[in-house]
């Protein structure tokens, strides 16, 4: 391909992807805004069945930087929440991503995008249960 | 007759119709900016306040986009699709795996810049399964991982850093299941004219 050709395929997929990241950030900023990060703990019951689930589908609806749920996780923990619920959150938090999803659709496809979205969140509750029955093998419980 | 990369387009199955819908970005920034002249209305401190926030992020998002389009440029420039469906798509083997691995952990800022150069990718025959290992293995935050050591201990983020690549494979397995049976493309530089 030569440059003129590989310029303007790169422009075009400019113009079809930017509105789109500018939606997400807009959504993403409304979220942030709108939901203070004390809500989070207010959602946990003590369950152990119920709160991973209930992490992941925060963590899935919840938006911004990795730092923020590793942030509000380490709270969650000092405020009695199980490391269950806080993994199957923070993992949910950056492999799922509802907000982002109709423009994933968009660009990558539907099945891929839902295919992925939902292993996403049955994935973090699997891995937040591995890794409490793993850290509790090793003696490295929190 | 048609070609199997063509057939995998017309079917819904691939990515690139849905890729060019024109209408979609900006039907999708108009519903946005929809939601915002509502929660103006019902309370513009809140509006304001998600602005100024969209800013800040948009200025950190800004070097990661760029830095994309730049990567996408120089792929379409440089990078012909027999080479990466030898080393991204379904014959891959191994060495696949491995560099969508190390490539989702290394890639910096938010996923979603990342998916129009993934789509690229997977009309020059990257193997599905791969662009699911990239995005999944996104979740793996190398900057951070002192931030998370600090939180939860380094064997808490050494074992859920373990269990996040494993699983970013089976993600890409089950991607790839879904999306339908895969099918090798035909290299574009071999297409007749």
């Amino acid at each position: 391909m030569d440059i003129r050709a590989s310029a303007e395929k790169t422009y075009t997929s400019m113009v079809q992807v930017i509105p789109q990241i500018l939606g997400i950030l807009l959504l993403v900023s409304l979220l942030l805004t709108i939901i203070p990060p004390e809500w989070y703990g207010m959602v946990f019951t003590g369950h152990p069945l119920v709160d991973p689930v209930a992490g992941a589908a925060i963590g899935s609806i919840a938006a911004g930087n990795p730092v923020t749920s590793y942030v509000i996780g380490g709270e969650l923990l000092n405020t009695g929440i199980s490391i269950t619920a806080v993994t199957a959150f923070i993992v949910a938090w950056v492999t799922v991503g509802v907000i982002q999803l109709p423009m994933e659709m968009n660009i990558l496809g539907k099945r891929f995008a839902i295919a992925r979205n939902l292993c996403g969140f049955i994935f973090a509750i699997l891995i937040a249960i591995l890794t409490e029955v793993t850290l509790s093998l090793l003696g490295g419980i929190l | 007759m048609k070609q199997k990369g063509e057939m995998k387009k017309e079917n819904g199955n691939g990515n690139q119709n849905k890729k060019y819908n024109s209408r979609f970005p900006l039907i999708f920034l108009g519903i946005v900016a929809g939601i915002y002249c509502i929660v103006a209305i019902l309370d513009i401190t809140v509006a304001i306040q998600a602005l100024n926030a969209f800013f800040d992020v948009l200025r950190q998002i800004i070097p990661v986009l760029v830095l994309v389009f730049v990567l996408m440029f120089l792929v379409n420039l440089f990078i012909k699709p027999k080479a990466i469906a030898k080393h991204l798509g379904s014959k891959s083997g191994r060495t696949g795996w491995i560099i969508a691995i190390i490539a989702g952990i290394i890639a910096t800022g938010p996923v979603y810049v990342w998916y129009s150069m993934l789509a690229d990718f997977r009309e020059k025959g990257m193997r599905t399964a791969l662009a699911g290992v990239f995005l999944y293995t996104r979740s793996v935050k190398l900057p951070f991982i002192p931030v998370m050591i600090y939180y939860f201990g380094g064997l808490y983020t050494a074992v859920l850093t373990t269990y996040l690549i494993v699983f970013s494979v089976l993600t890409g397995i089950v991607c790839e299941v879904a999306e339908g049976k895969e099918e090798t493309p035909v290299p574009k530089d071999k297409h007749p004219e």
